[in-house]
């Protein structure tokens, strides 16, 4: 019972980051129907952007613990929106015409360009997040200490979906994104300015990224330059788990994975862990490649 | 666009094969001019590099599949010759037919559910895969591949009675094995079965609407490349005599699917002319090492916006019509 | 002799009946033209034929083989050739390349003869290369045989569909909207070339929406509205019944 509560919630801790990255993914995937590789090497960009802030900049010794972390957490998100844009100015507009396999391999190259800048720039070692950013406490649920972290993290991802839920189904701009998922040509027709969904989609995908790269340094305390290809492939897997394009389906793929992946280890193998999520995005995308939420459609010929 | 061949241009052919029989034959005679060990150690690693990319083009270039995990089949074929040889003392040529086996029915099992896959998918699947083999060789698979030490102590290949240790030795067999491939893969490109690889990366639907068994041609084009690795993976693993996962990891994937894209795919000198740039041209800029994949994810980008067919992309292939035809339509 | 016989076919998408129990045979050596209103379930029948879609219920049997459950390259190999409604030919290949994927089916060597250049191999490329140009002298491509296969004018690659079909050797030839974009010219062109390959005892059945092409082309022509027939027959026939009037032609003129 011990270890079940425990996976329980870290599991979703860390399943509600997976969820948040690969909203960036499904988000992307939904208007352009391009699998944006570069995404989870801006969540790693996002990821060190916090520890420049938090540790070079040393925002906690001007502000409280608090206010730094908000600050942080804000201008990140900013700044990762920013290199979200600038990316799909630089990489994917131009290519909007031609092929889509370019576009993949075009998205392949800037993820790779990414990467080895986040390397360049702040070292291929390992770098510590502060360590006393939340004090170090435990709740008590079902019997079970749990760390006070794991909340916050759970609790911060759940609030921003639900924050993205509302925007999505209860905003016009949100009505947009929508439509343009389902058909770019209708929604230009009805008025739709299907550009600046795009901006958009590539300003908060990025933004929900780099957020849960802060969350990651945070909750791991130590991060990694090429930790984006990791996440960013289970966030994919996430992605395609819950119906790649489909908002709500990442969210909750987000979670389940996190869940499959804190059992898994648990119960089956630690040193499996990464190999089991890659089955699982195997087995998803052979036999039910719409994901578990969706209808399967047919093909037209 | 119909183009002519007149007798100007073909002895301008003449002069193009002769200049490329003489720069092989001199590229062959460079260990006989003294180049240093370290050098022919680069030209080596580029020779590797350039025959998996050259295996990769069949799946990548021929038949248009977006496969990112070429390094599983190199992997498999490396370990195969360090078991058989380590463990059972087999000579490293005797091995090499098994490696290729091995990382071909490898590419069987992983290759048959997934070649219905989109492109993009394929290319996440197909990463999936090389992970799982990494994290699978590091974690001691089957008690044989010895965790992420890897297996030491492999032997050095013996052909004949003469044993090929020194650097200019591996330059013959890794880059006359190189030419060997290229031999074949030509022959292989300019046959029925190389049309079929073309016709099914143009339109697969067509391809198998004409009576183009799809299915078969794309396992077996992966199975081609796949056996192919395996045989690399053998010189590869006599050539280093330690092998471990980090030499199979998901950039050794990356960097053979940017040589192929770069170069020109489906057109075996652009994959060549790729793997001297990817491989090679970061030896002779060595304080820039740190930006060479800095660049080369650049060169990706930059390259799929202003000349996405590559540096050198494949001619339309030029038919001889046998007589009496050739004189009727020239 | 039937050559093609369709028995309750059945084929729906999602909620939608495309195909409602289709049954109809095709005699060899006719010209059978499968016409209808737009949306009518025509080019589903034609995928049903050629194997590119799978029958939720019913048979289909060609020549003595059934072949409801084949995969296109087998049914292209037992003799049933296709043309597609929107082109699809291999844009970047020359117009040889082009036939010589109709003649693919008809050649046996693998990989191991094509890597090692075997003589057999070199041989069978001859052959294979003397047959494409006969189709392509027959359609009256030849001497484009260098070009590329994307640049030939609209006409020319409806001419080059043929072609490659007619290169699978086939007995019987599914042409989806054969005069679909082309000129006066080339559509009396056409009914020339029908003619001609009907000589050489191959069965066609096309899916056309030029009635007066449909007329002066087919011996039979089936009509078929809401994925159901509706009637059959000889053209003249046709042309006089009541219900093709109302949900067909009467819509037409």
């Amino acid at each position: 019972m011990e270890v079940f509560i425990q996976q329980l919630t870290n599991g979703l801790a860390v399943g509600g980051i997976y969820a948040l990255i690969a909203l960036g993914y499904t988000m992307v995937y939904g208007i352009l129907k391009l699998i944006n590789f570069a995404h989870g090497e801006l969540f790693a960009l996002g990821a060190y952007l916090g520890f420049t802030l938090l540790v070079s900049v040393g925002l906690t010794g001007y502000f409280g613990t608090g206010a730094a972390i908000l600050i942080t957490v804000v201008m990140v998100m900013g700044l990762s929106a920013l290199a979200g844009y600038l990316l799909e100015r630089v990489a994917y507009r131009p290519l909007r015409k031609s092929d889509r396999l370019s576009a993949v391999v075009s998205a392949l190259g800037a993820s790779i360009f990414f990467q080895n800048a986040i390397m360049l720039i702040w070292d291929a070692r390992y770098r510590a997040y502060p360590a006393d950013l939340l004090p170090n406490v435990t709740l008590s649920f079902a019997g079970q200490d749990i760390p006070l972290i794991r909340v916050v993290v759970l609790a911060t991802s759940v609030v921003i979906m639900l924050l993205l839920y509302f925007f999505i189904n209860r905003t016009r701009m949100g009505m947009a994104i929508r439509a343009s998922a389902i058909d770019q040509g209708a929604a230009k027709l009805m008025g739709i300015d299907v550009r600046r969904v795009i901006a958009i989609v590539f300003l908060i995908g990025p933004a929900l990224g780099g957020l849960a790269g802060v969350m990651v340094g945070v909750y791991y305390g130590q991060i990694n330059f090429n930790m984006g290809q990791l996440y960013g492939l289970k966030a994919f897997t996430a992605a395609i788990i819950g119906g790649i394009g489909n908002i709500h389906g990442a969210m909750i793929g987000g979670l389940l994975l996190g869940l499959v992946e804190a059992f898994g280890a648990a119960y089956i193998s630690l040193a499996w862990r990464d190999a089991i999520t890659f089955c699982v995005l195997i087995v998803i995308l052979v036999v039910r490649p719409t994901g578990i939420l969706r209808e399967r459609v047919a093909e037209k010929l | 666009m119909i183009a002519s061949i007149s007798p100007a241009s073909s002895k301008w052919k003449n002069w193009l094969l002769g200049a490329q029989i003489v720069g092989a034959a001199a590229f062959f005679s460079l260990p006989q001019f003294g180049l240093g060990a370290y050098w022919l150690d680069v030209l080596n690693a580029v020779g590797i590099s350039a025959i998996l990319a050259l295996s990769l083009n069949i799946i990548l270039g021929h038949a248009g599949m977006f496969h990112m995990g070429h390094a599983a089949f190199f992997a498999v074929g490396a370990y195969t010759t360090a078991i058989l040889n380590t463990r059972l003392e087999w000579p490293i040529f005797a091995t090499m037919p098994f490696a290729g086996m091995a990382a071909g029915i490898f590419a069987v099992a992983v290759a048959s559910p997934i070649i219905h896959l989109r492109g993009d998918y394929l290319l996440m699947v197909t990463i999936g895969i090389v992970e799982i083999v990494r994290i699978a060789l590091i974690n001691n698979v089957f008690g044989l591949t010895g965790g992420s030490n890897g297996i030491i102590g492999i032997a050095r290949p013996v052909l004949f009675g003469f044993r090929i240790a020194r650097p200019q030795h591996f330059f013959c067999l890794i880059w006359g094995f190189a030419a060997l491939s290229m031999l074949l893969f030509y022959w292989l490109e300019h046959s029925r079965y190389g049309r079929a690889l073309k016709y099914i990366k143009e339109d697969s639907v067509a391809a198998e609407g004409m009576g183009v068994n799809t299915d078969r041609y794309k396992l077996s084009a992966f199975v081609i490349g796949a056996v192919w690795a395996g045989f690399v993976g053998t010189i590869y693993a006599s050539k280093m005599r330690t092998i471990s996962p980090g030499s199979f990891s998901f950039w050794e994937s990356v960097v053979l699917f940017m040589i192929v894209i770069l170069g020109g795919s489906g057109n075996q000198k652009g994959v060549l002319l790729g793997a001297f740039l990817v491989s090679g041209l970061p030896e002779l800029f060595r304080g820039l090492q740190n930006y060479r994949m800095l660049v080369f994810g650049a060169a990706l980008v930059l390259m799929m916006i202003f000349r996405p067919q590559g540096l050198l992309p494949p001619k339309t292939r030029n038919y001889t019509l046998p007589e009496p035809l050739a004189g009727k339509f020239p | 002799m039937i050559i093609l016989s369709l028995k309750t076919l059945v084929k729906s998408f999602g909620g939608l009946v495309a195909v409602a129990g289709v049954s109809f045979d095709v005699e060899r050596g006719d010209v059978v033209g499968l016409i209808g209103p737009n949306g009518a379930g025509k080019t589903t029948v034609f995928n049903l034929i050629t194997g590119a879609l799978r029958p939720d219920g019913g048979d289909i049997f060609f020549d003595g083989h059934r072949i409801d459950r084949g995969k296109p390259h087998q049914i292209v190999k037992l003799g049933l050739a296709r043309t597609f409604q929107t082109i699809r030919l291999f844009a970047g290949m020359s117009v040889l390349e082009n036939v010589l994927s109709g003649y693919h089916c008809r050649m046996g060597s693998g990989i191991v003869s094509s890597l090692l250049r075997l003589p057999h191999q070199r041989r069978e490329e001859r052959v294979a290369l003397t047959r494409a140009m006969e189709e392509l002298e027959f359609v009256g491509l030849a001497d484009v045989w260098r070009a590329k296969a994307g640049g030939l004018p609209y006409g020319d690659q409806r001419r080059l569909e043929i072609a490659r079909a007619l290169a699978t050797e086939p007995k019987f030839m599914v042409l989806d909207e054969p005069a679909g974009g082309m000129n006066d010219q080339e559509t009396y062109e056409l009914r020339g070339l029908i003619g001609r390959i009907r000589k050489r005892d191959i069965t066609i059945m096309l899916i056309e929406h030029d009635i007066g092409f449909v007329m002066k082309v087919c011996s039979k022509l089936v009509v078929i509205e809401n994925g159901a027939i509706i009637a059959e027959g000889v053209p003249e026939e046709i042309q006089r019944d009541p219900k093709v009037i109302e949900a067909y032609l009467g819509v037409d003129d």
